[in-house]
């Protein structure tokens, strides 16, 4: 007692004195960061799932070959039948974004969702019982880095050619593995907690220690990286796309109308461009998110 | 002292190894395990004697085990097989496309140092103002901009509006200049923030306050010392942006056209040639173990500290 007190004071005496209420509005202002970026994300999560059910916007994949590559309606020629112009076979541009954000959304959640689970329970596993496994684990995370996401990807596609399948397989392989060595180095610092120590003393099982304990102190960290990972899994879904190593056609995704565009890029910028747009914002907003979750978390991590 | 040294860069070059050795076992594993190559390379009308021939031809009718041997021993050798596709030697493709390929790497890491590094101390150096937030900024944006879509809006600014620059292929200076402004964006982020990250943490130092206290000038104080010991961090994020690196010149040389790797390695996976691709999968995966393990040992000599 007397020991947590002594340090406490320590604490106090090194840390520089900040007023209560500055501290306070700091923190909420952190929260408010946090809702203020997840606000937009959920708009456009909410426009893709609910605008094409409305019927409002003209079927995608419906052809008009005597209105092709026309332009948004801010240039001459453009009107607000097609209010984001039409691409090379005359589908409504507005009209596939808003239905290539459905798959391209999608990619970004269960891409996270394939890569963080095993990430860690890996990490925490490796963490927690050190030893062989951990050395084991950890040259497995080295090497997996040691292989860049596009190597790993073109040794699959190579092999079984391009699919939504093969797709979620290269982000969980490629994903798992800088999940896990965070995971890892946080797991191996709270396992030398007081905390820890004293439910291993009073004889609590290690599965009990590592899930009921140690993982729900890591909630935050895990937050974080999924953010970041929904932000990667985006952007590797596009980048295969526009390898033409993705999404195929007549499937559509933000990536799949980018690379679309490019061999019309010179008539026809627009397409390119807004698909672009489209993932370059959606991408910022969920970095920023990330970078907001991880100051709520944790200030003293805060970087940039 | 020196014994010590010798030790780390023993145990070191061991850990390289051994990760090298699951890179290529990873490989090997995603070309051989996930689905029979002959048949998807001669399609589903081929005949059984042509499927069996082409097996035997390319070994694949041997055990896993022996193949996986053979693989390694090739590999470990330098013999990368033949190309599926040109009938040509996959070391020989490869080392005719290296070149260009490195030249644009070398042109993008070259200026992600040169913008990120100051970017980053002016922010540090600054913090939280105006330039702290505007750097702050450009990094972020350079995370979350798909590299190839800014290719792609760059060949359209500076090639076919204003028609500055040429849009793609390799050549003289001039078609280096978009490629590696692509392709070095996204190393440059990251460095920008380390630099940053780096900075802060040094100028907090007592030396720092010292120096300040014997009246030198901040720029000397961040030229003279703290540029030097935030250097290490950053050292270390620039040779894992080789990874990024690949990664991102396989898009970026696709958008214009650049001969090199990344565009051999594609034109191997349109045409099913993975022979091709597996090859230069180890290649990348060399480079970028070699290059982690020169900066491991570097990073001692230069910091004692660490033995």
């Amino acid at each position: 007692m007397s020991a947590t007190e002594s340090t406490a004071t320590e604490l106090a005496a090194v840390t520089p004195a900040i007023a209560p209420s500055a501290a306070t509005a700091r923190r909420i202002r952190r929260s408010r960061a946090v809702l203020w970026l997840s606000l937009p994300l959920a708009f456009v999560a909410l426009v893709v799932i609910v605008v094409p059910l409305l019927g409002v916007l003209p079927d995608p994949h419906r052809q008009h070959l005597d209105q092709t590559l026309l332009p948004p309606f801010f240039l001459d020629g453009g009107s607000m039948s097609h209010p984001l112009g039409t691409d090379k076979l005359g589908r409504d541009l507005l009209s596939r974004l808003v239905t290539g954000g459905r798959l391209t959304l999608l990619i970004g959640l269960v891409g996270t969702v394939v890569a963080i689970v095993p990430g860690t329970l890996i990490g925490l596993l490796a963490g927690y019982k050190r030893g062989w496994v951990d050395t084991v684990v950890s040259r497995f995370i080295e090497a997996q880095l040691a292989l860049p996401f596009v190597l790993i990807a073109l040794a699959i596609i190579a092999n079984r050619g391009s699919s939504l399948g093969v797709l979620i397989v290269v982000l969980a392989l490629t994903g798992w593995a800088p999940c896990a060595r965070v995971v890892r180095a946080e797991t191996m610092a709270l396992r030398e907690r007081q905390f820890v120590l004293g439910l291993r003393a009073a004889g609590a099982s290690s599965a009990r220690i590592v899930l009921r304990h140690v993982l729900p102190n890591l909630t935050g960290v895990i937050v974080v990286l999924a953010t970041l990972q929904v932000g990667t899994a985006i952007l590797v879904e596009s980048a295969l796309s526009f390898l033409n190593l993705g999404i195929q056609p007549p499937d559509i995704s933000w990536g799949q109308i980018l690379a679309s565009g490019r061999e019309v890029l010179t008539q026809a910028w627009w397409i390119s461009t807004f698909a672009g747009l489209a993932i370059t914002v959606v991408v910022l907003l969920v970095n920023l998110l990330g970078d907001a979750l991880l100051s709520h978390y944790d200030p003293k991590k805060r970087k940039f | 002292m020196s014994s010590s040294l010798a030790s780390f860069g023993a145990r070191k070059i061991g850990a390289a190894l051994v990760t090298l050795l699951l890179a290529l076992t990873a490989a090997f594993a995603l070309g051989h395990l996930s689905g029979d190559p002959v048949y998807n390379i001669l399609g589903p009308l081929a005949q059984r004697e042509q499927i069996d021939a082409m097996r035997a031809d390319l070994g694949l009718d041997k055990p896993i085990a022996e193949q996986y041997v053979t693989y390694l021993g090739d590999t470990v050798r330098g013999e990368l097989g033949d190309s599926l596709q040109y009938f040509r030697s996959n070391s020989e493709l490869i080392s005719s496309r290296l070149p260009q390929s490195l030249q644009l790497l070398v042109a993008a890491i070259v200026l992600a140092i040169l913008i990120g590094v100051p970017l980053g101390t002016l922010a540090a150096v600054k913090e939280g103002t105006w330039w702290d937030r505007a750097a702050s900024t450009v990094a972020l944006l350079g995370q979350s901009v798909p590299v190839f879509w800014l290719g792609l809006m760059l060949i359209l600014i500076f090639a076919v509006q204003l028609r500055l620059l040429p849009s793609g292929q390799s050549g003289g200076l001039d078609h280096l200049i978009l490629p590696a402004i692509t392709l070095s964006l996204l190393p440059l982020a990251h460095i920008a923030r380390l630099t940053r990250a780096s900075m802060a943490e040094v100028l907090a130092e007592p030396y720092i306050d010292a120096a300040r206290a014997r009246g030198l000038s901040t720029r000397r104080i961040v030229g003279l010392h703290a540029l030097r010991n935030a250097a290490l961090p950053v050292l270390t994020v620039t040779a894992l942006q080789t990874g990024v690196l690949l990664s991102g010149a396989v898009a970026v040389e696709y958008v214009y056209s650049w001969p090199g790797l990344g565009t051999l390695a594609l034109e191997a996976v349109q045409f099913r040639d993975y022979t091709l691709a597996q090859a230069v999968v180890i290649v990348g995966a060399v480079a970028f173990v070699v290059l982690n393990l020169l900066v491991d040992l570097l990073y001692v000599v230069v910091d004692p500290r660490l033995r």
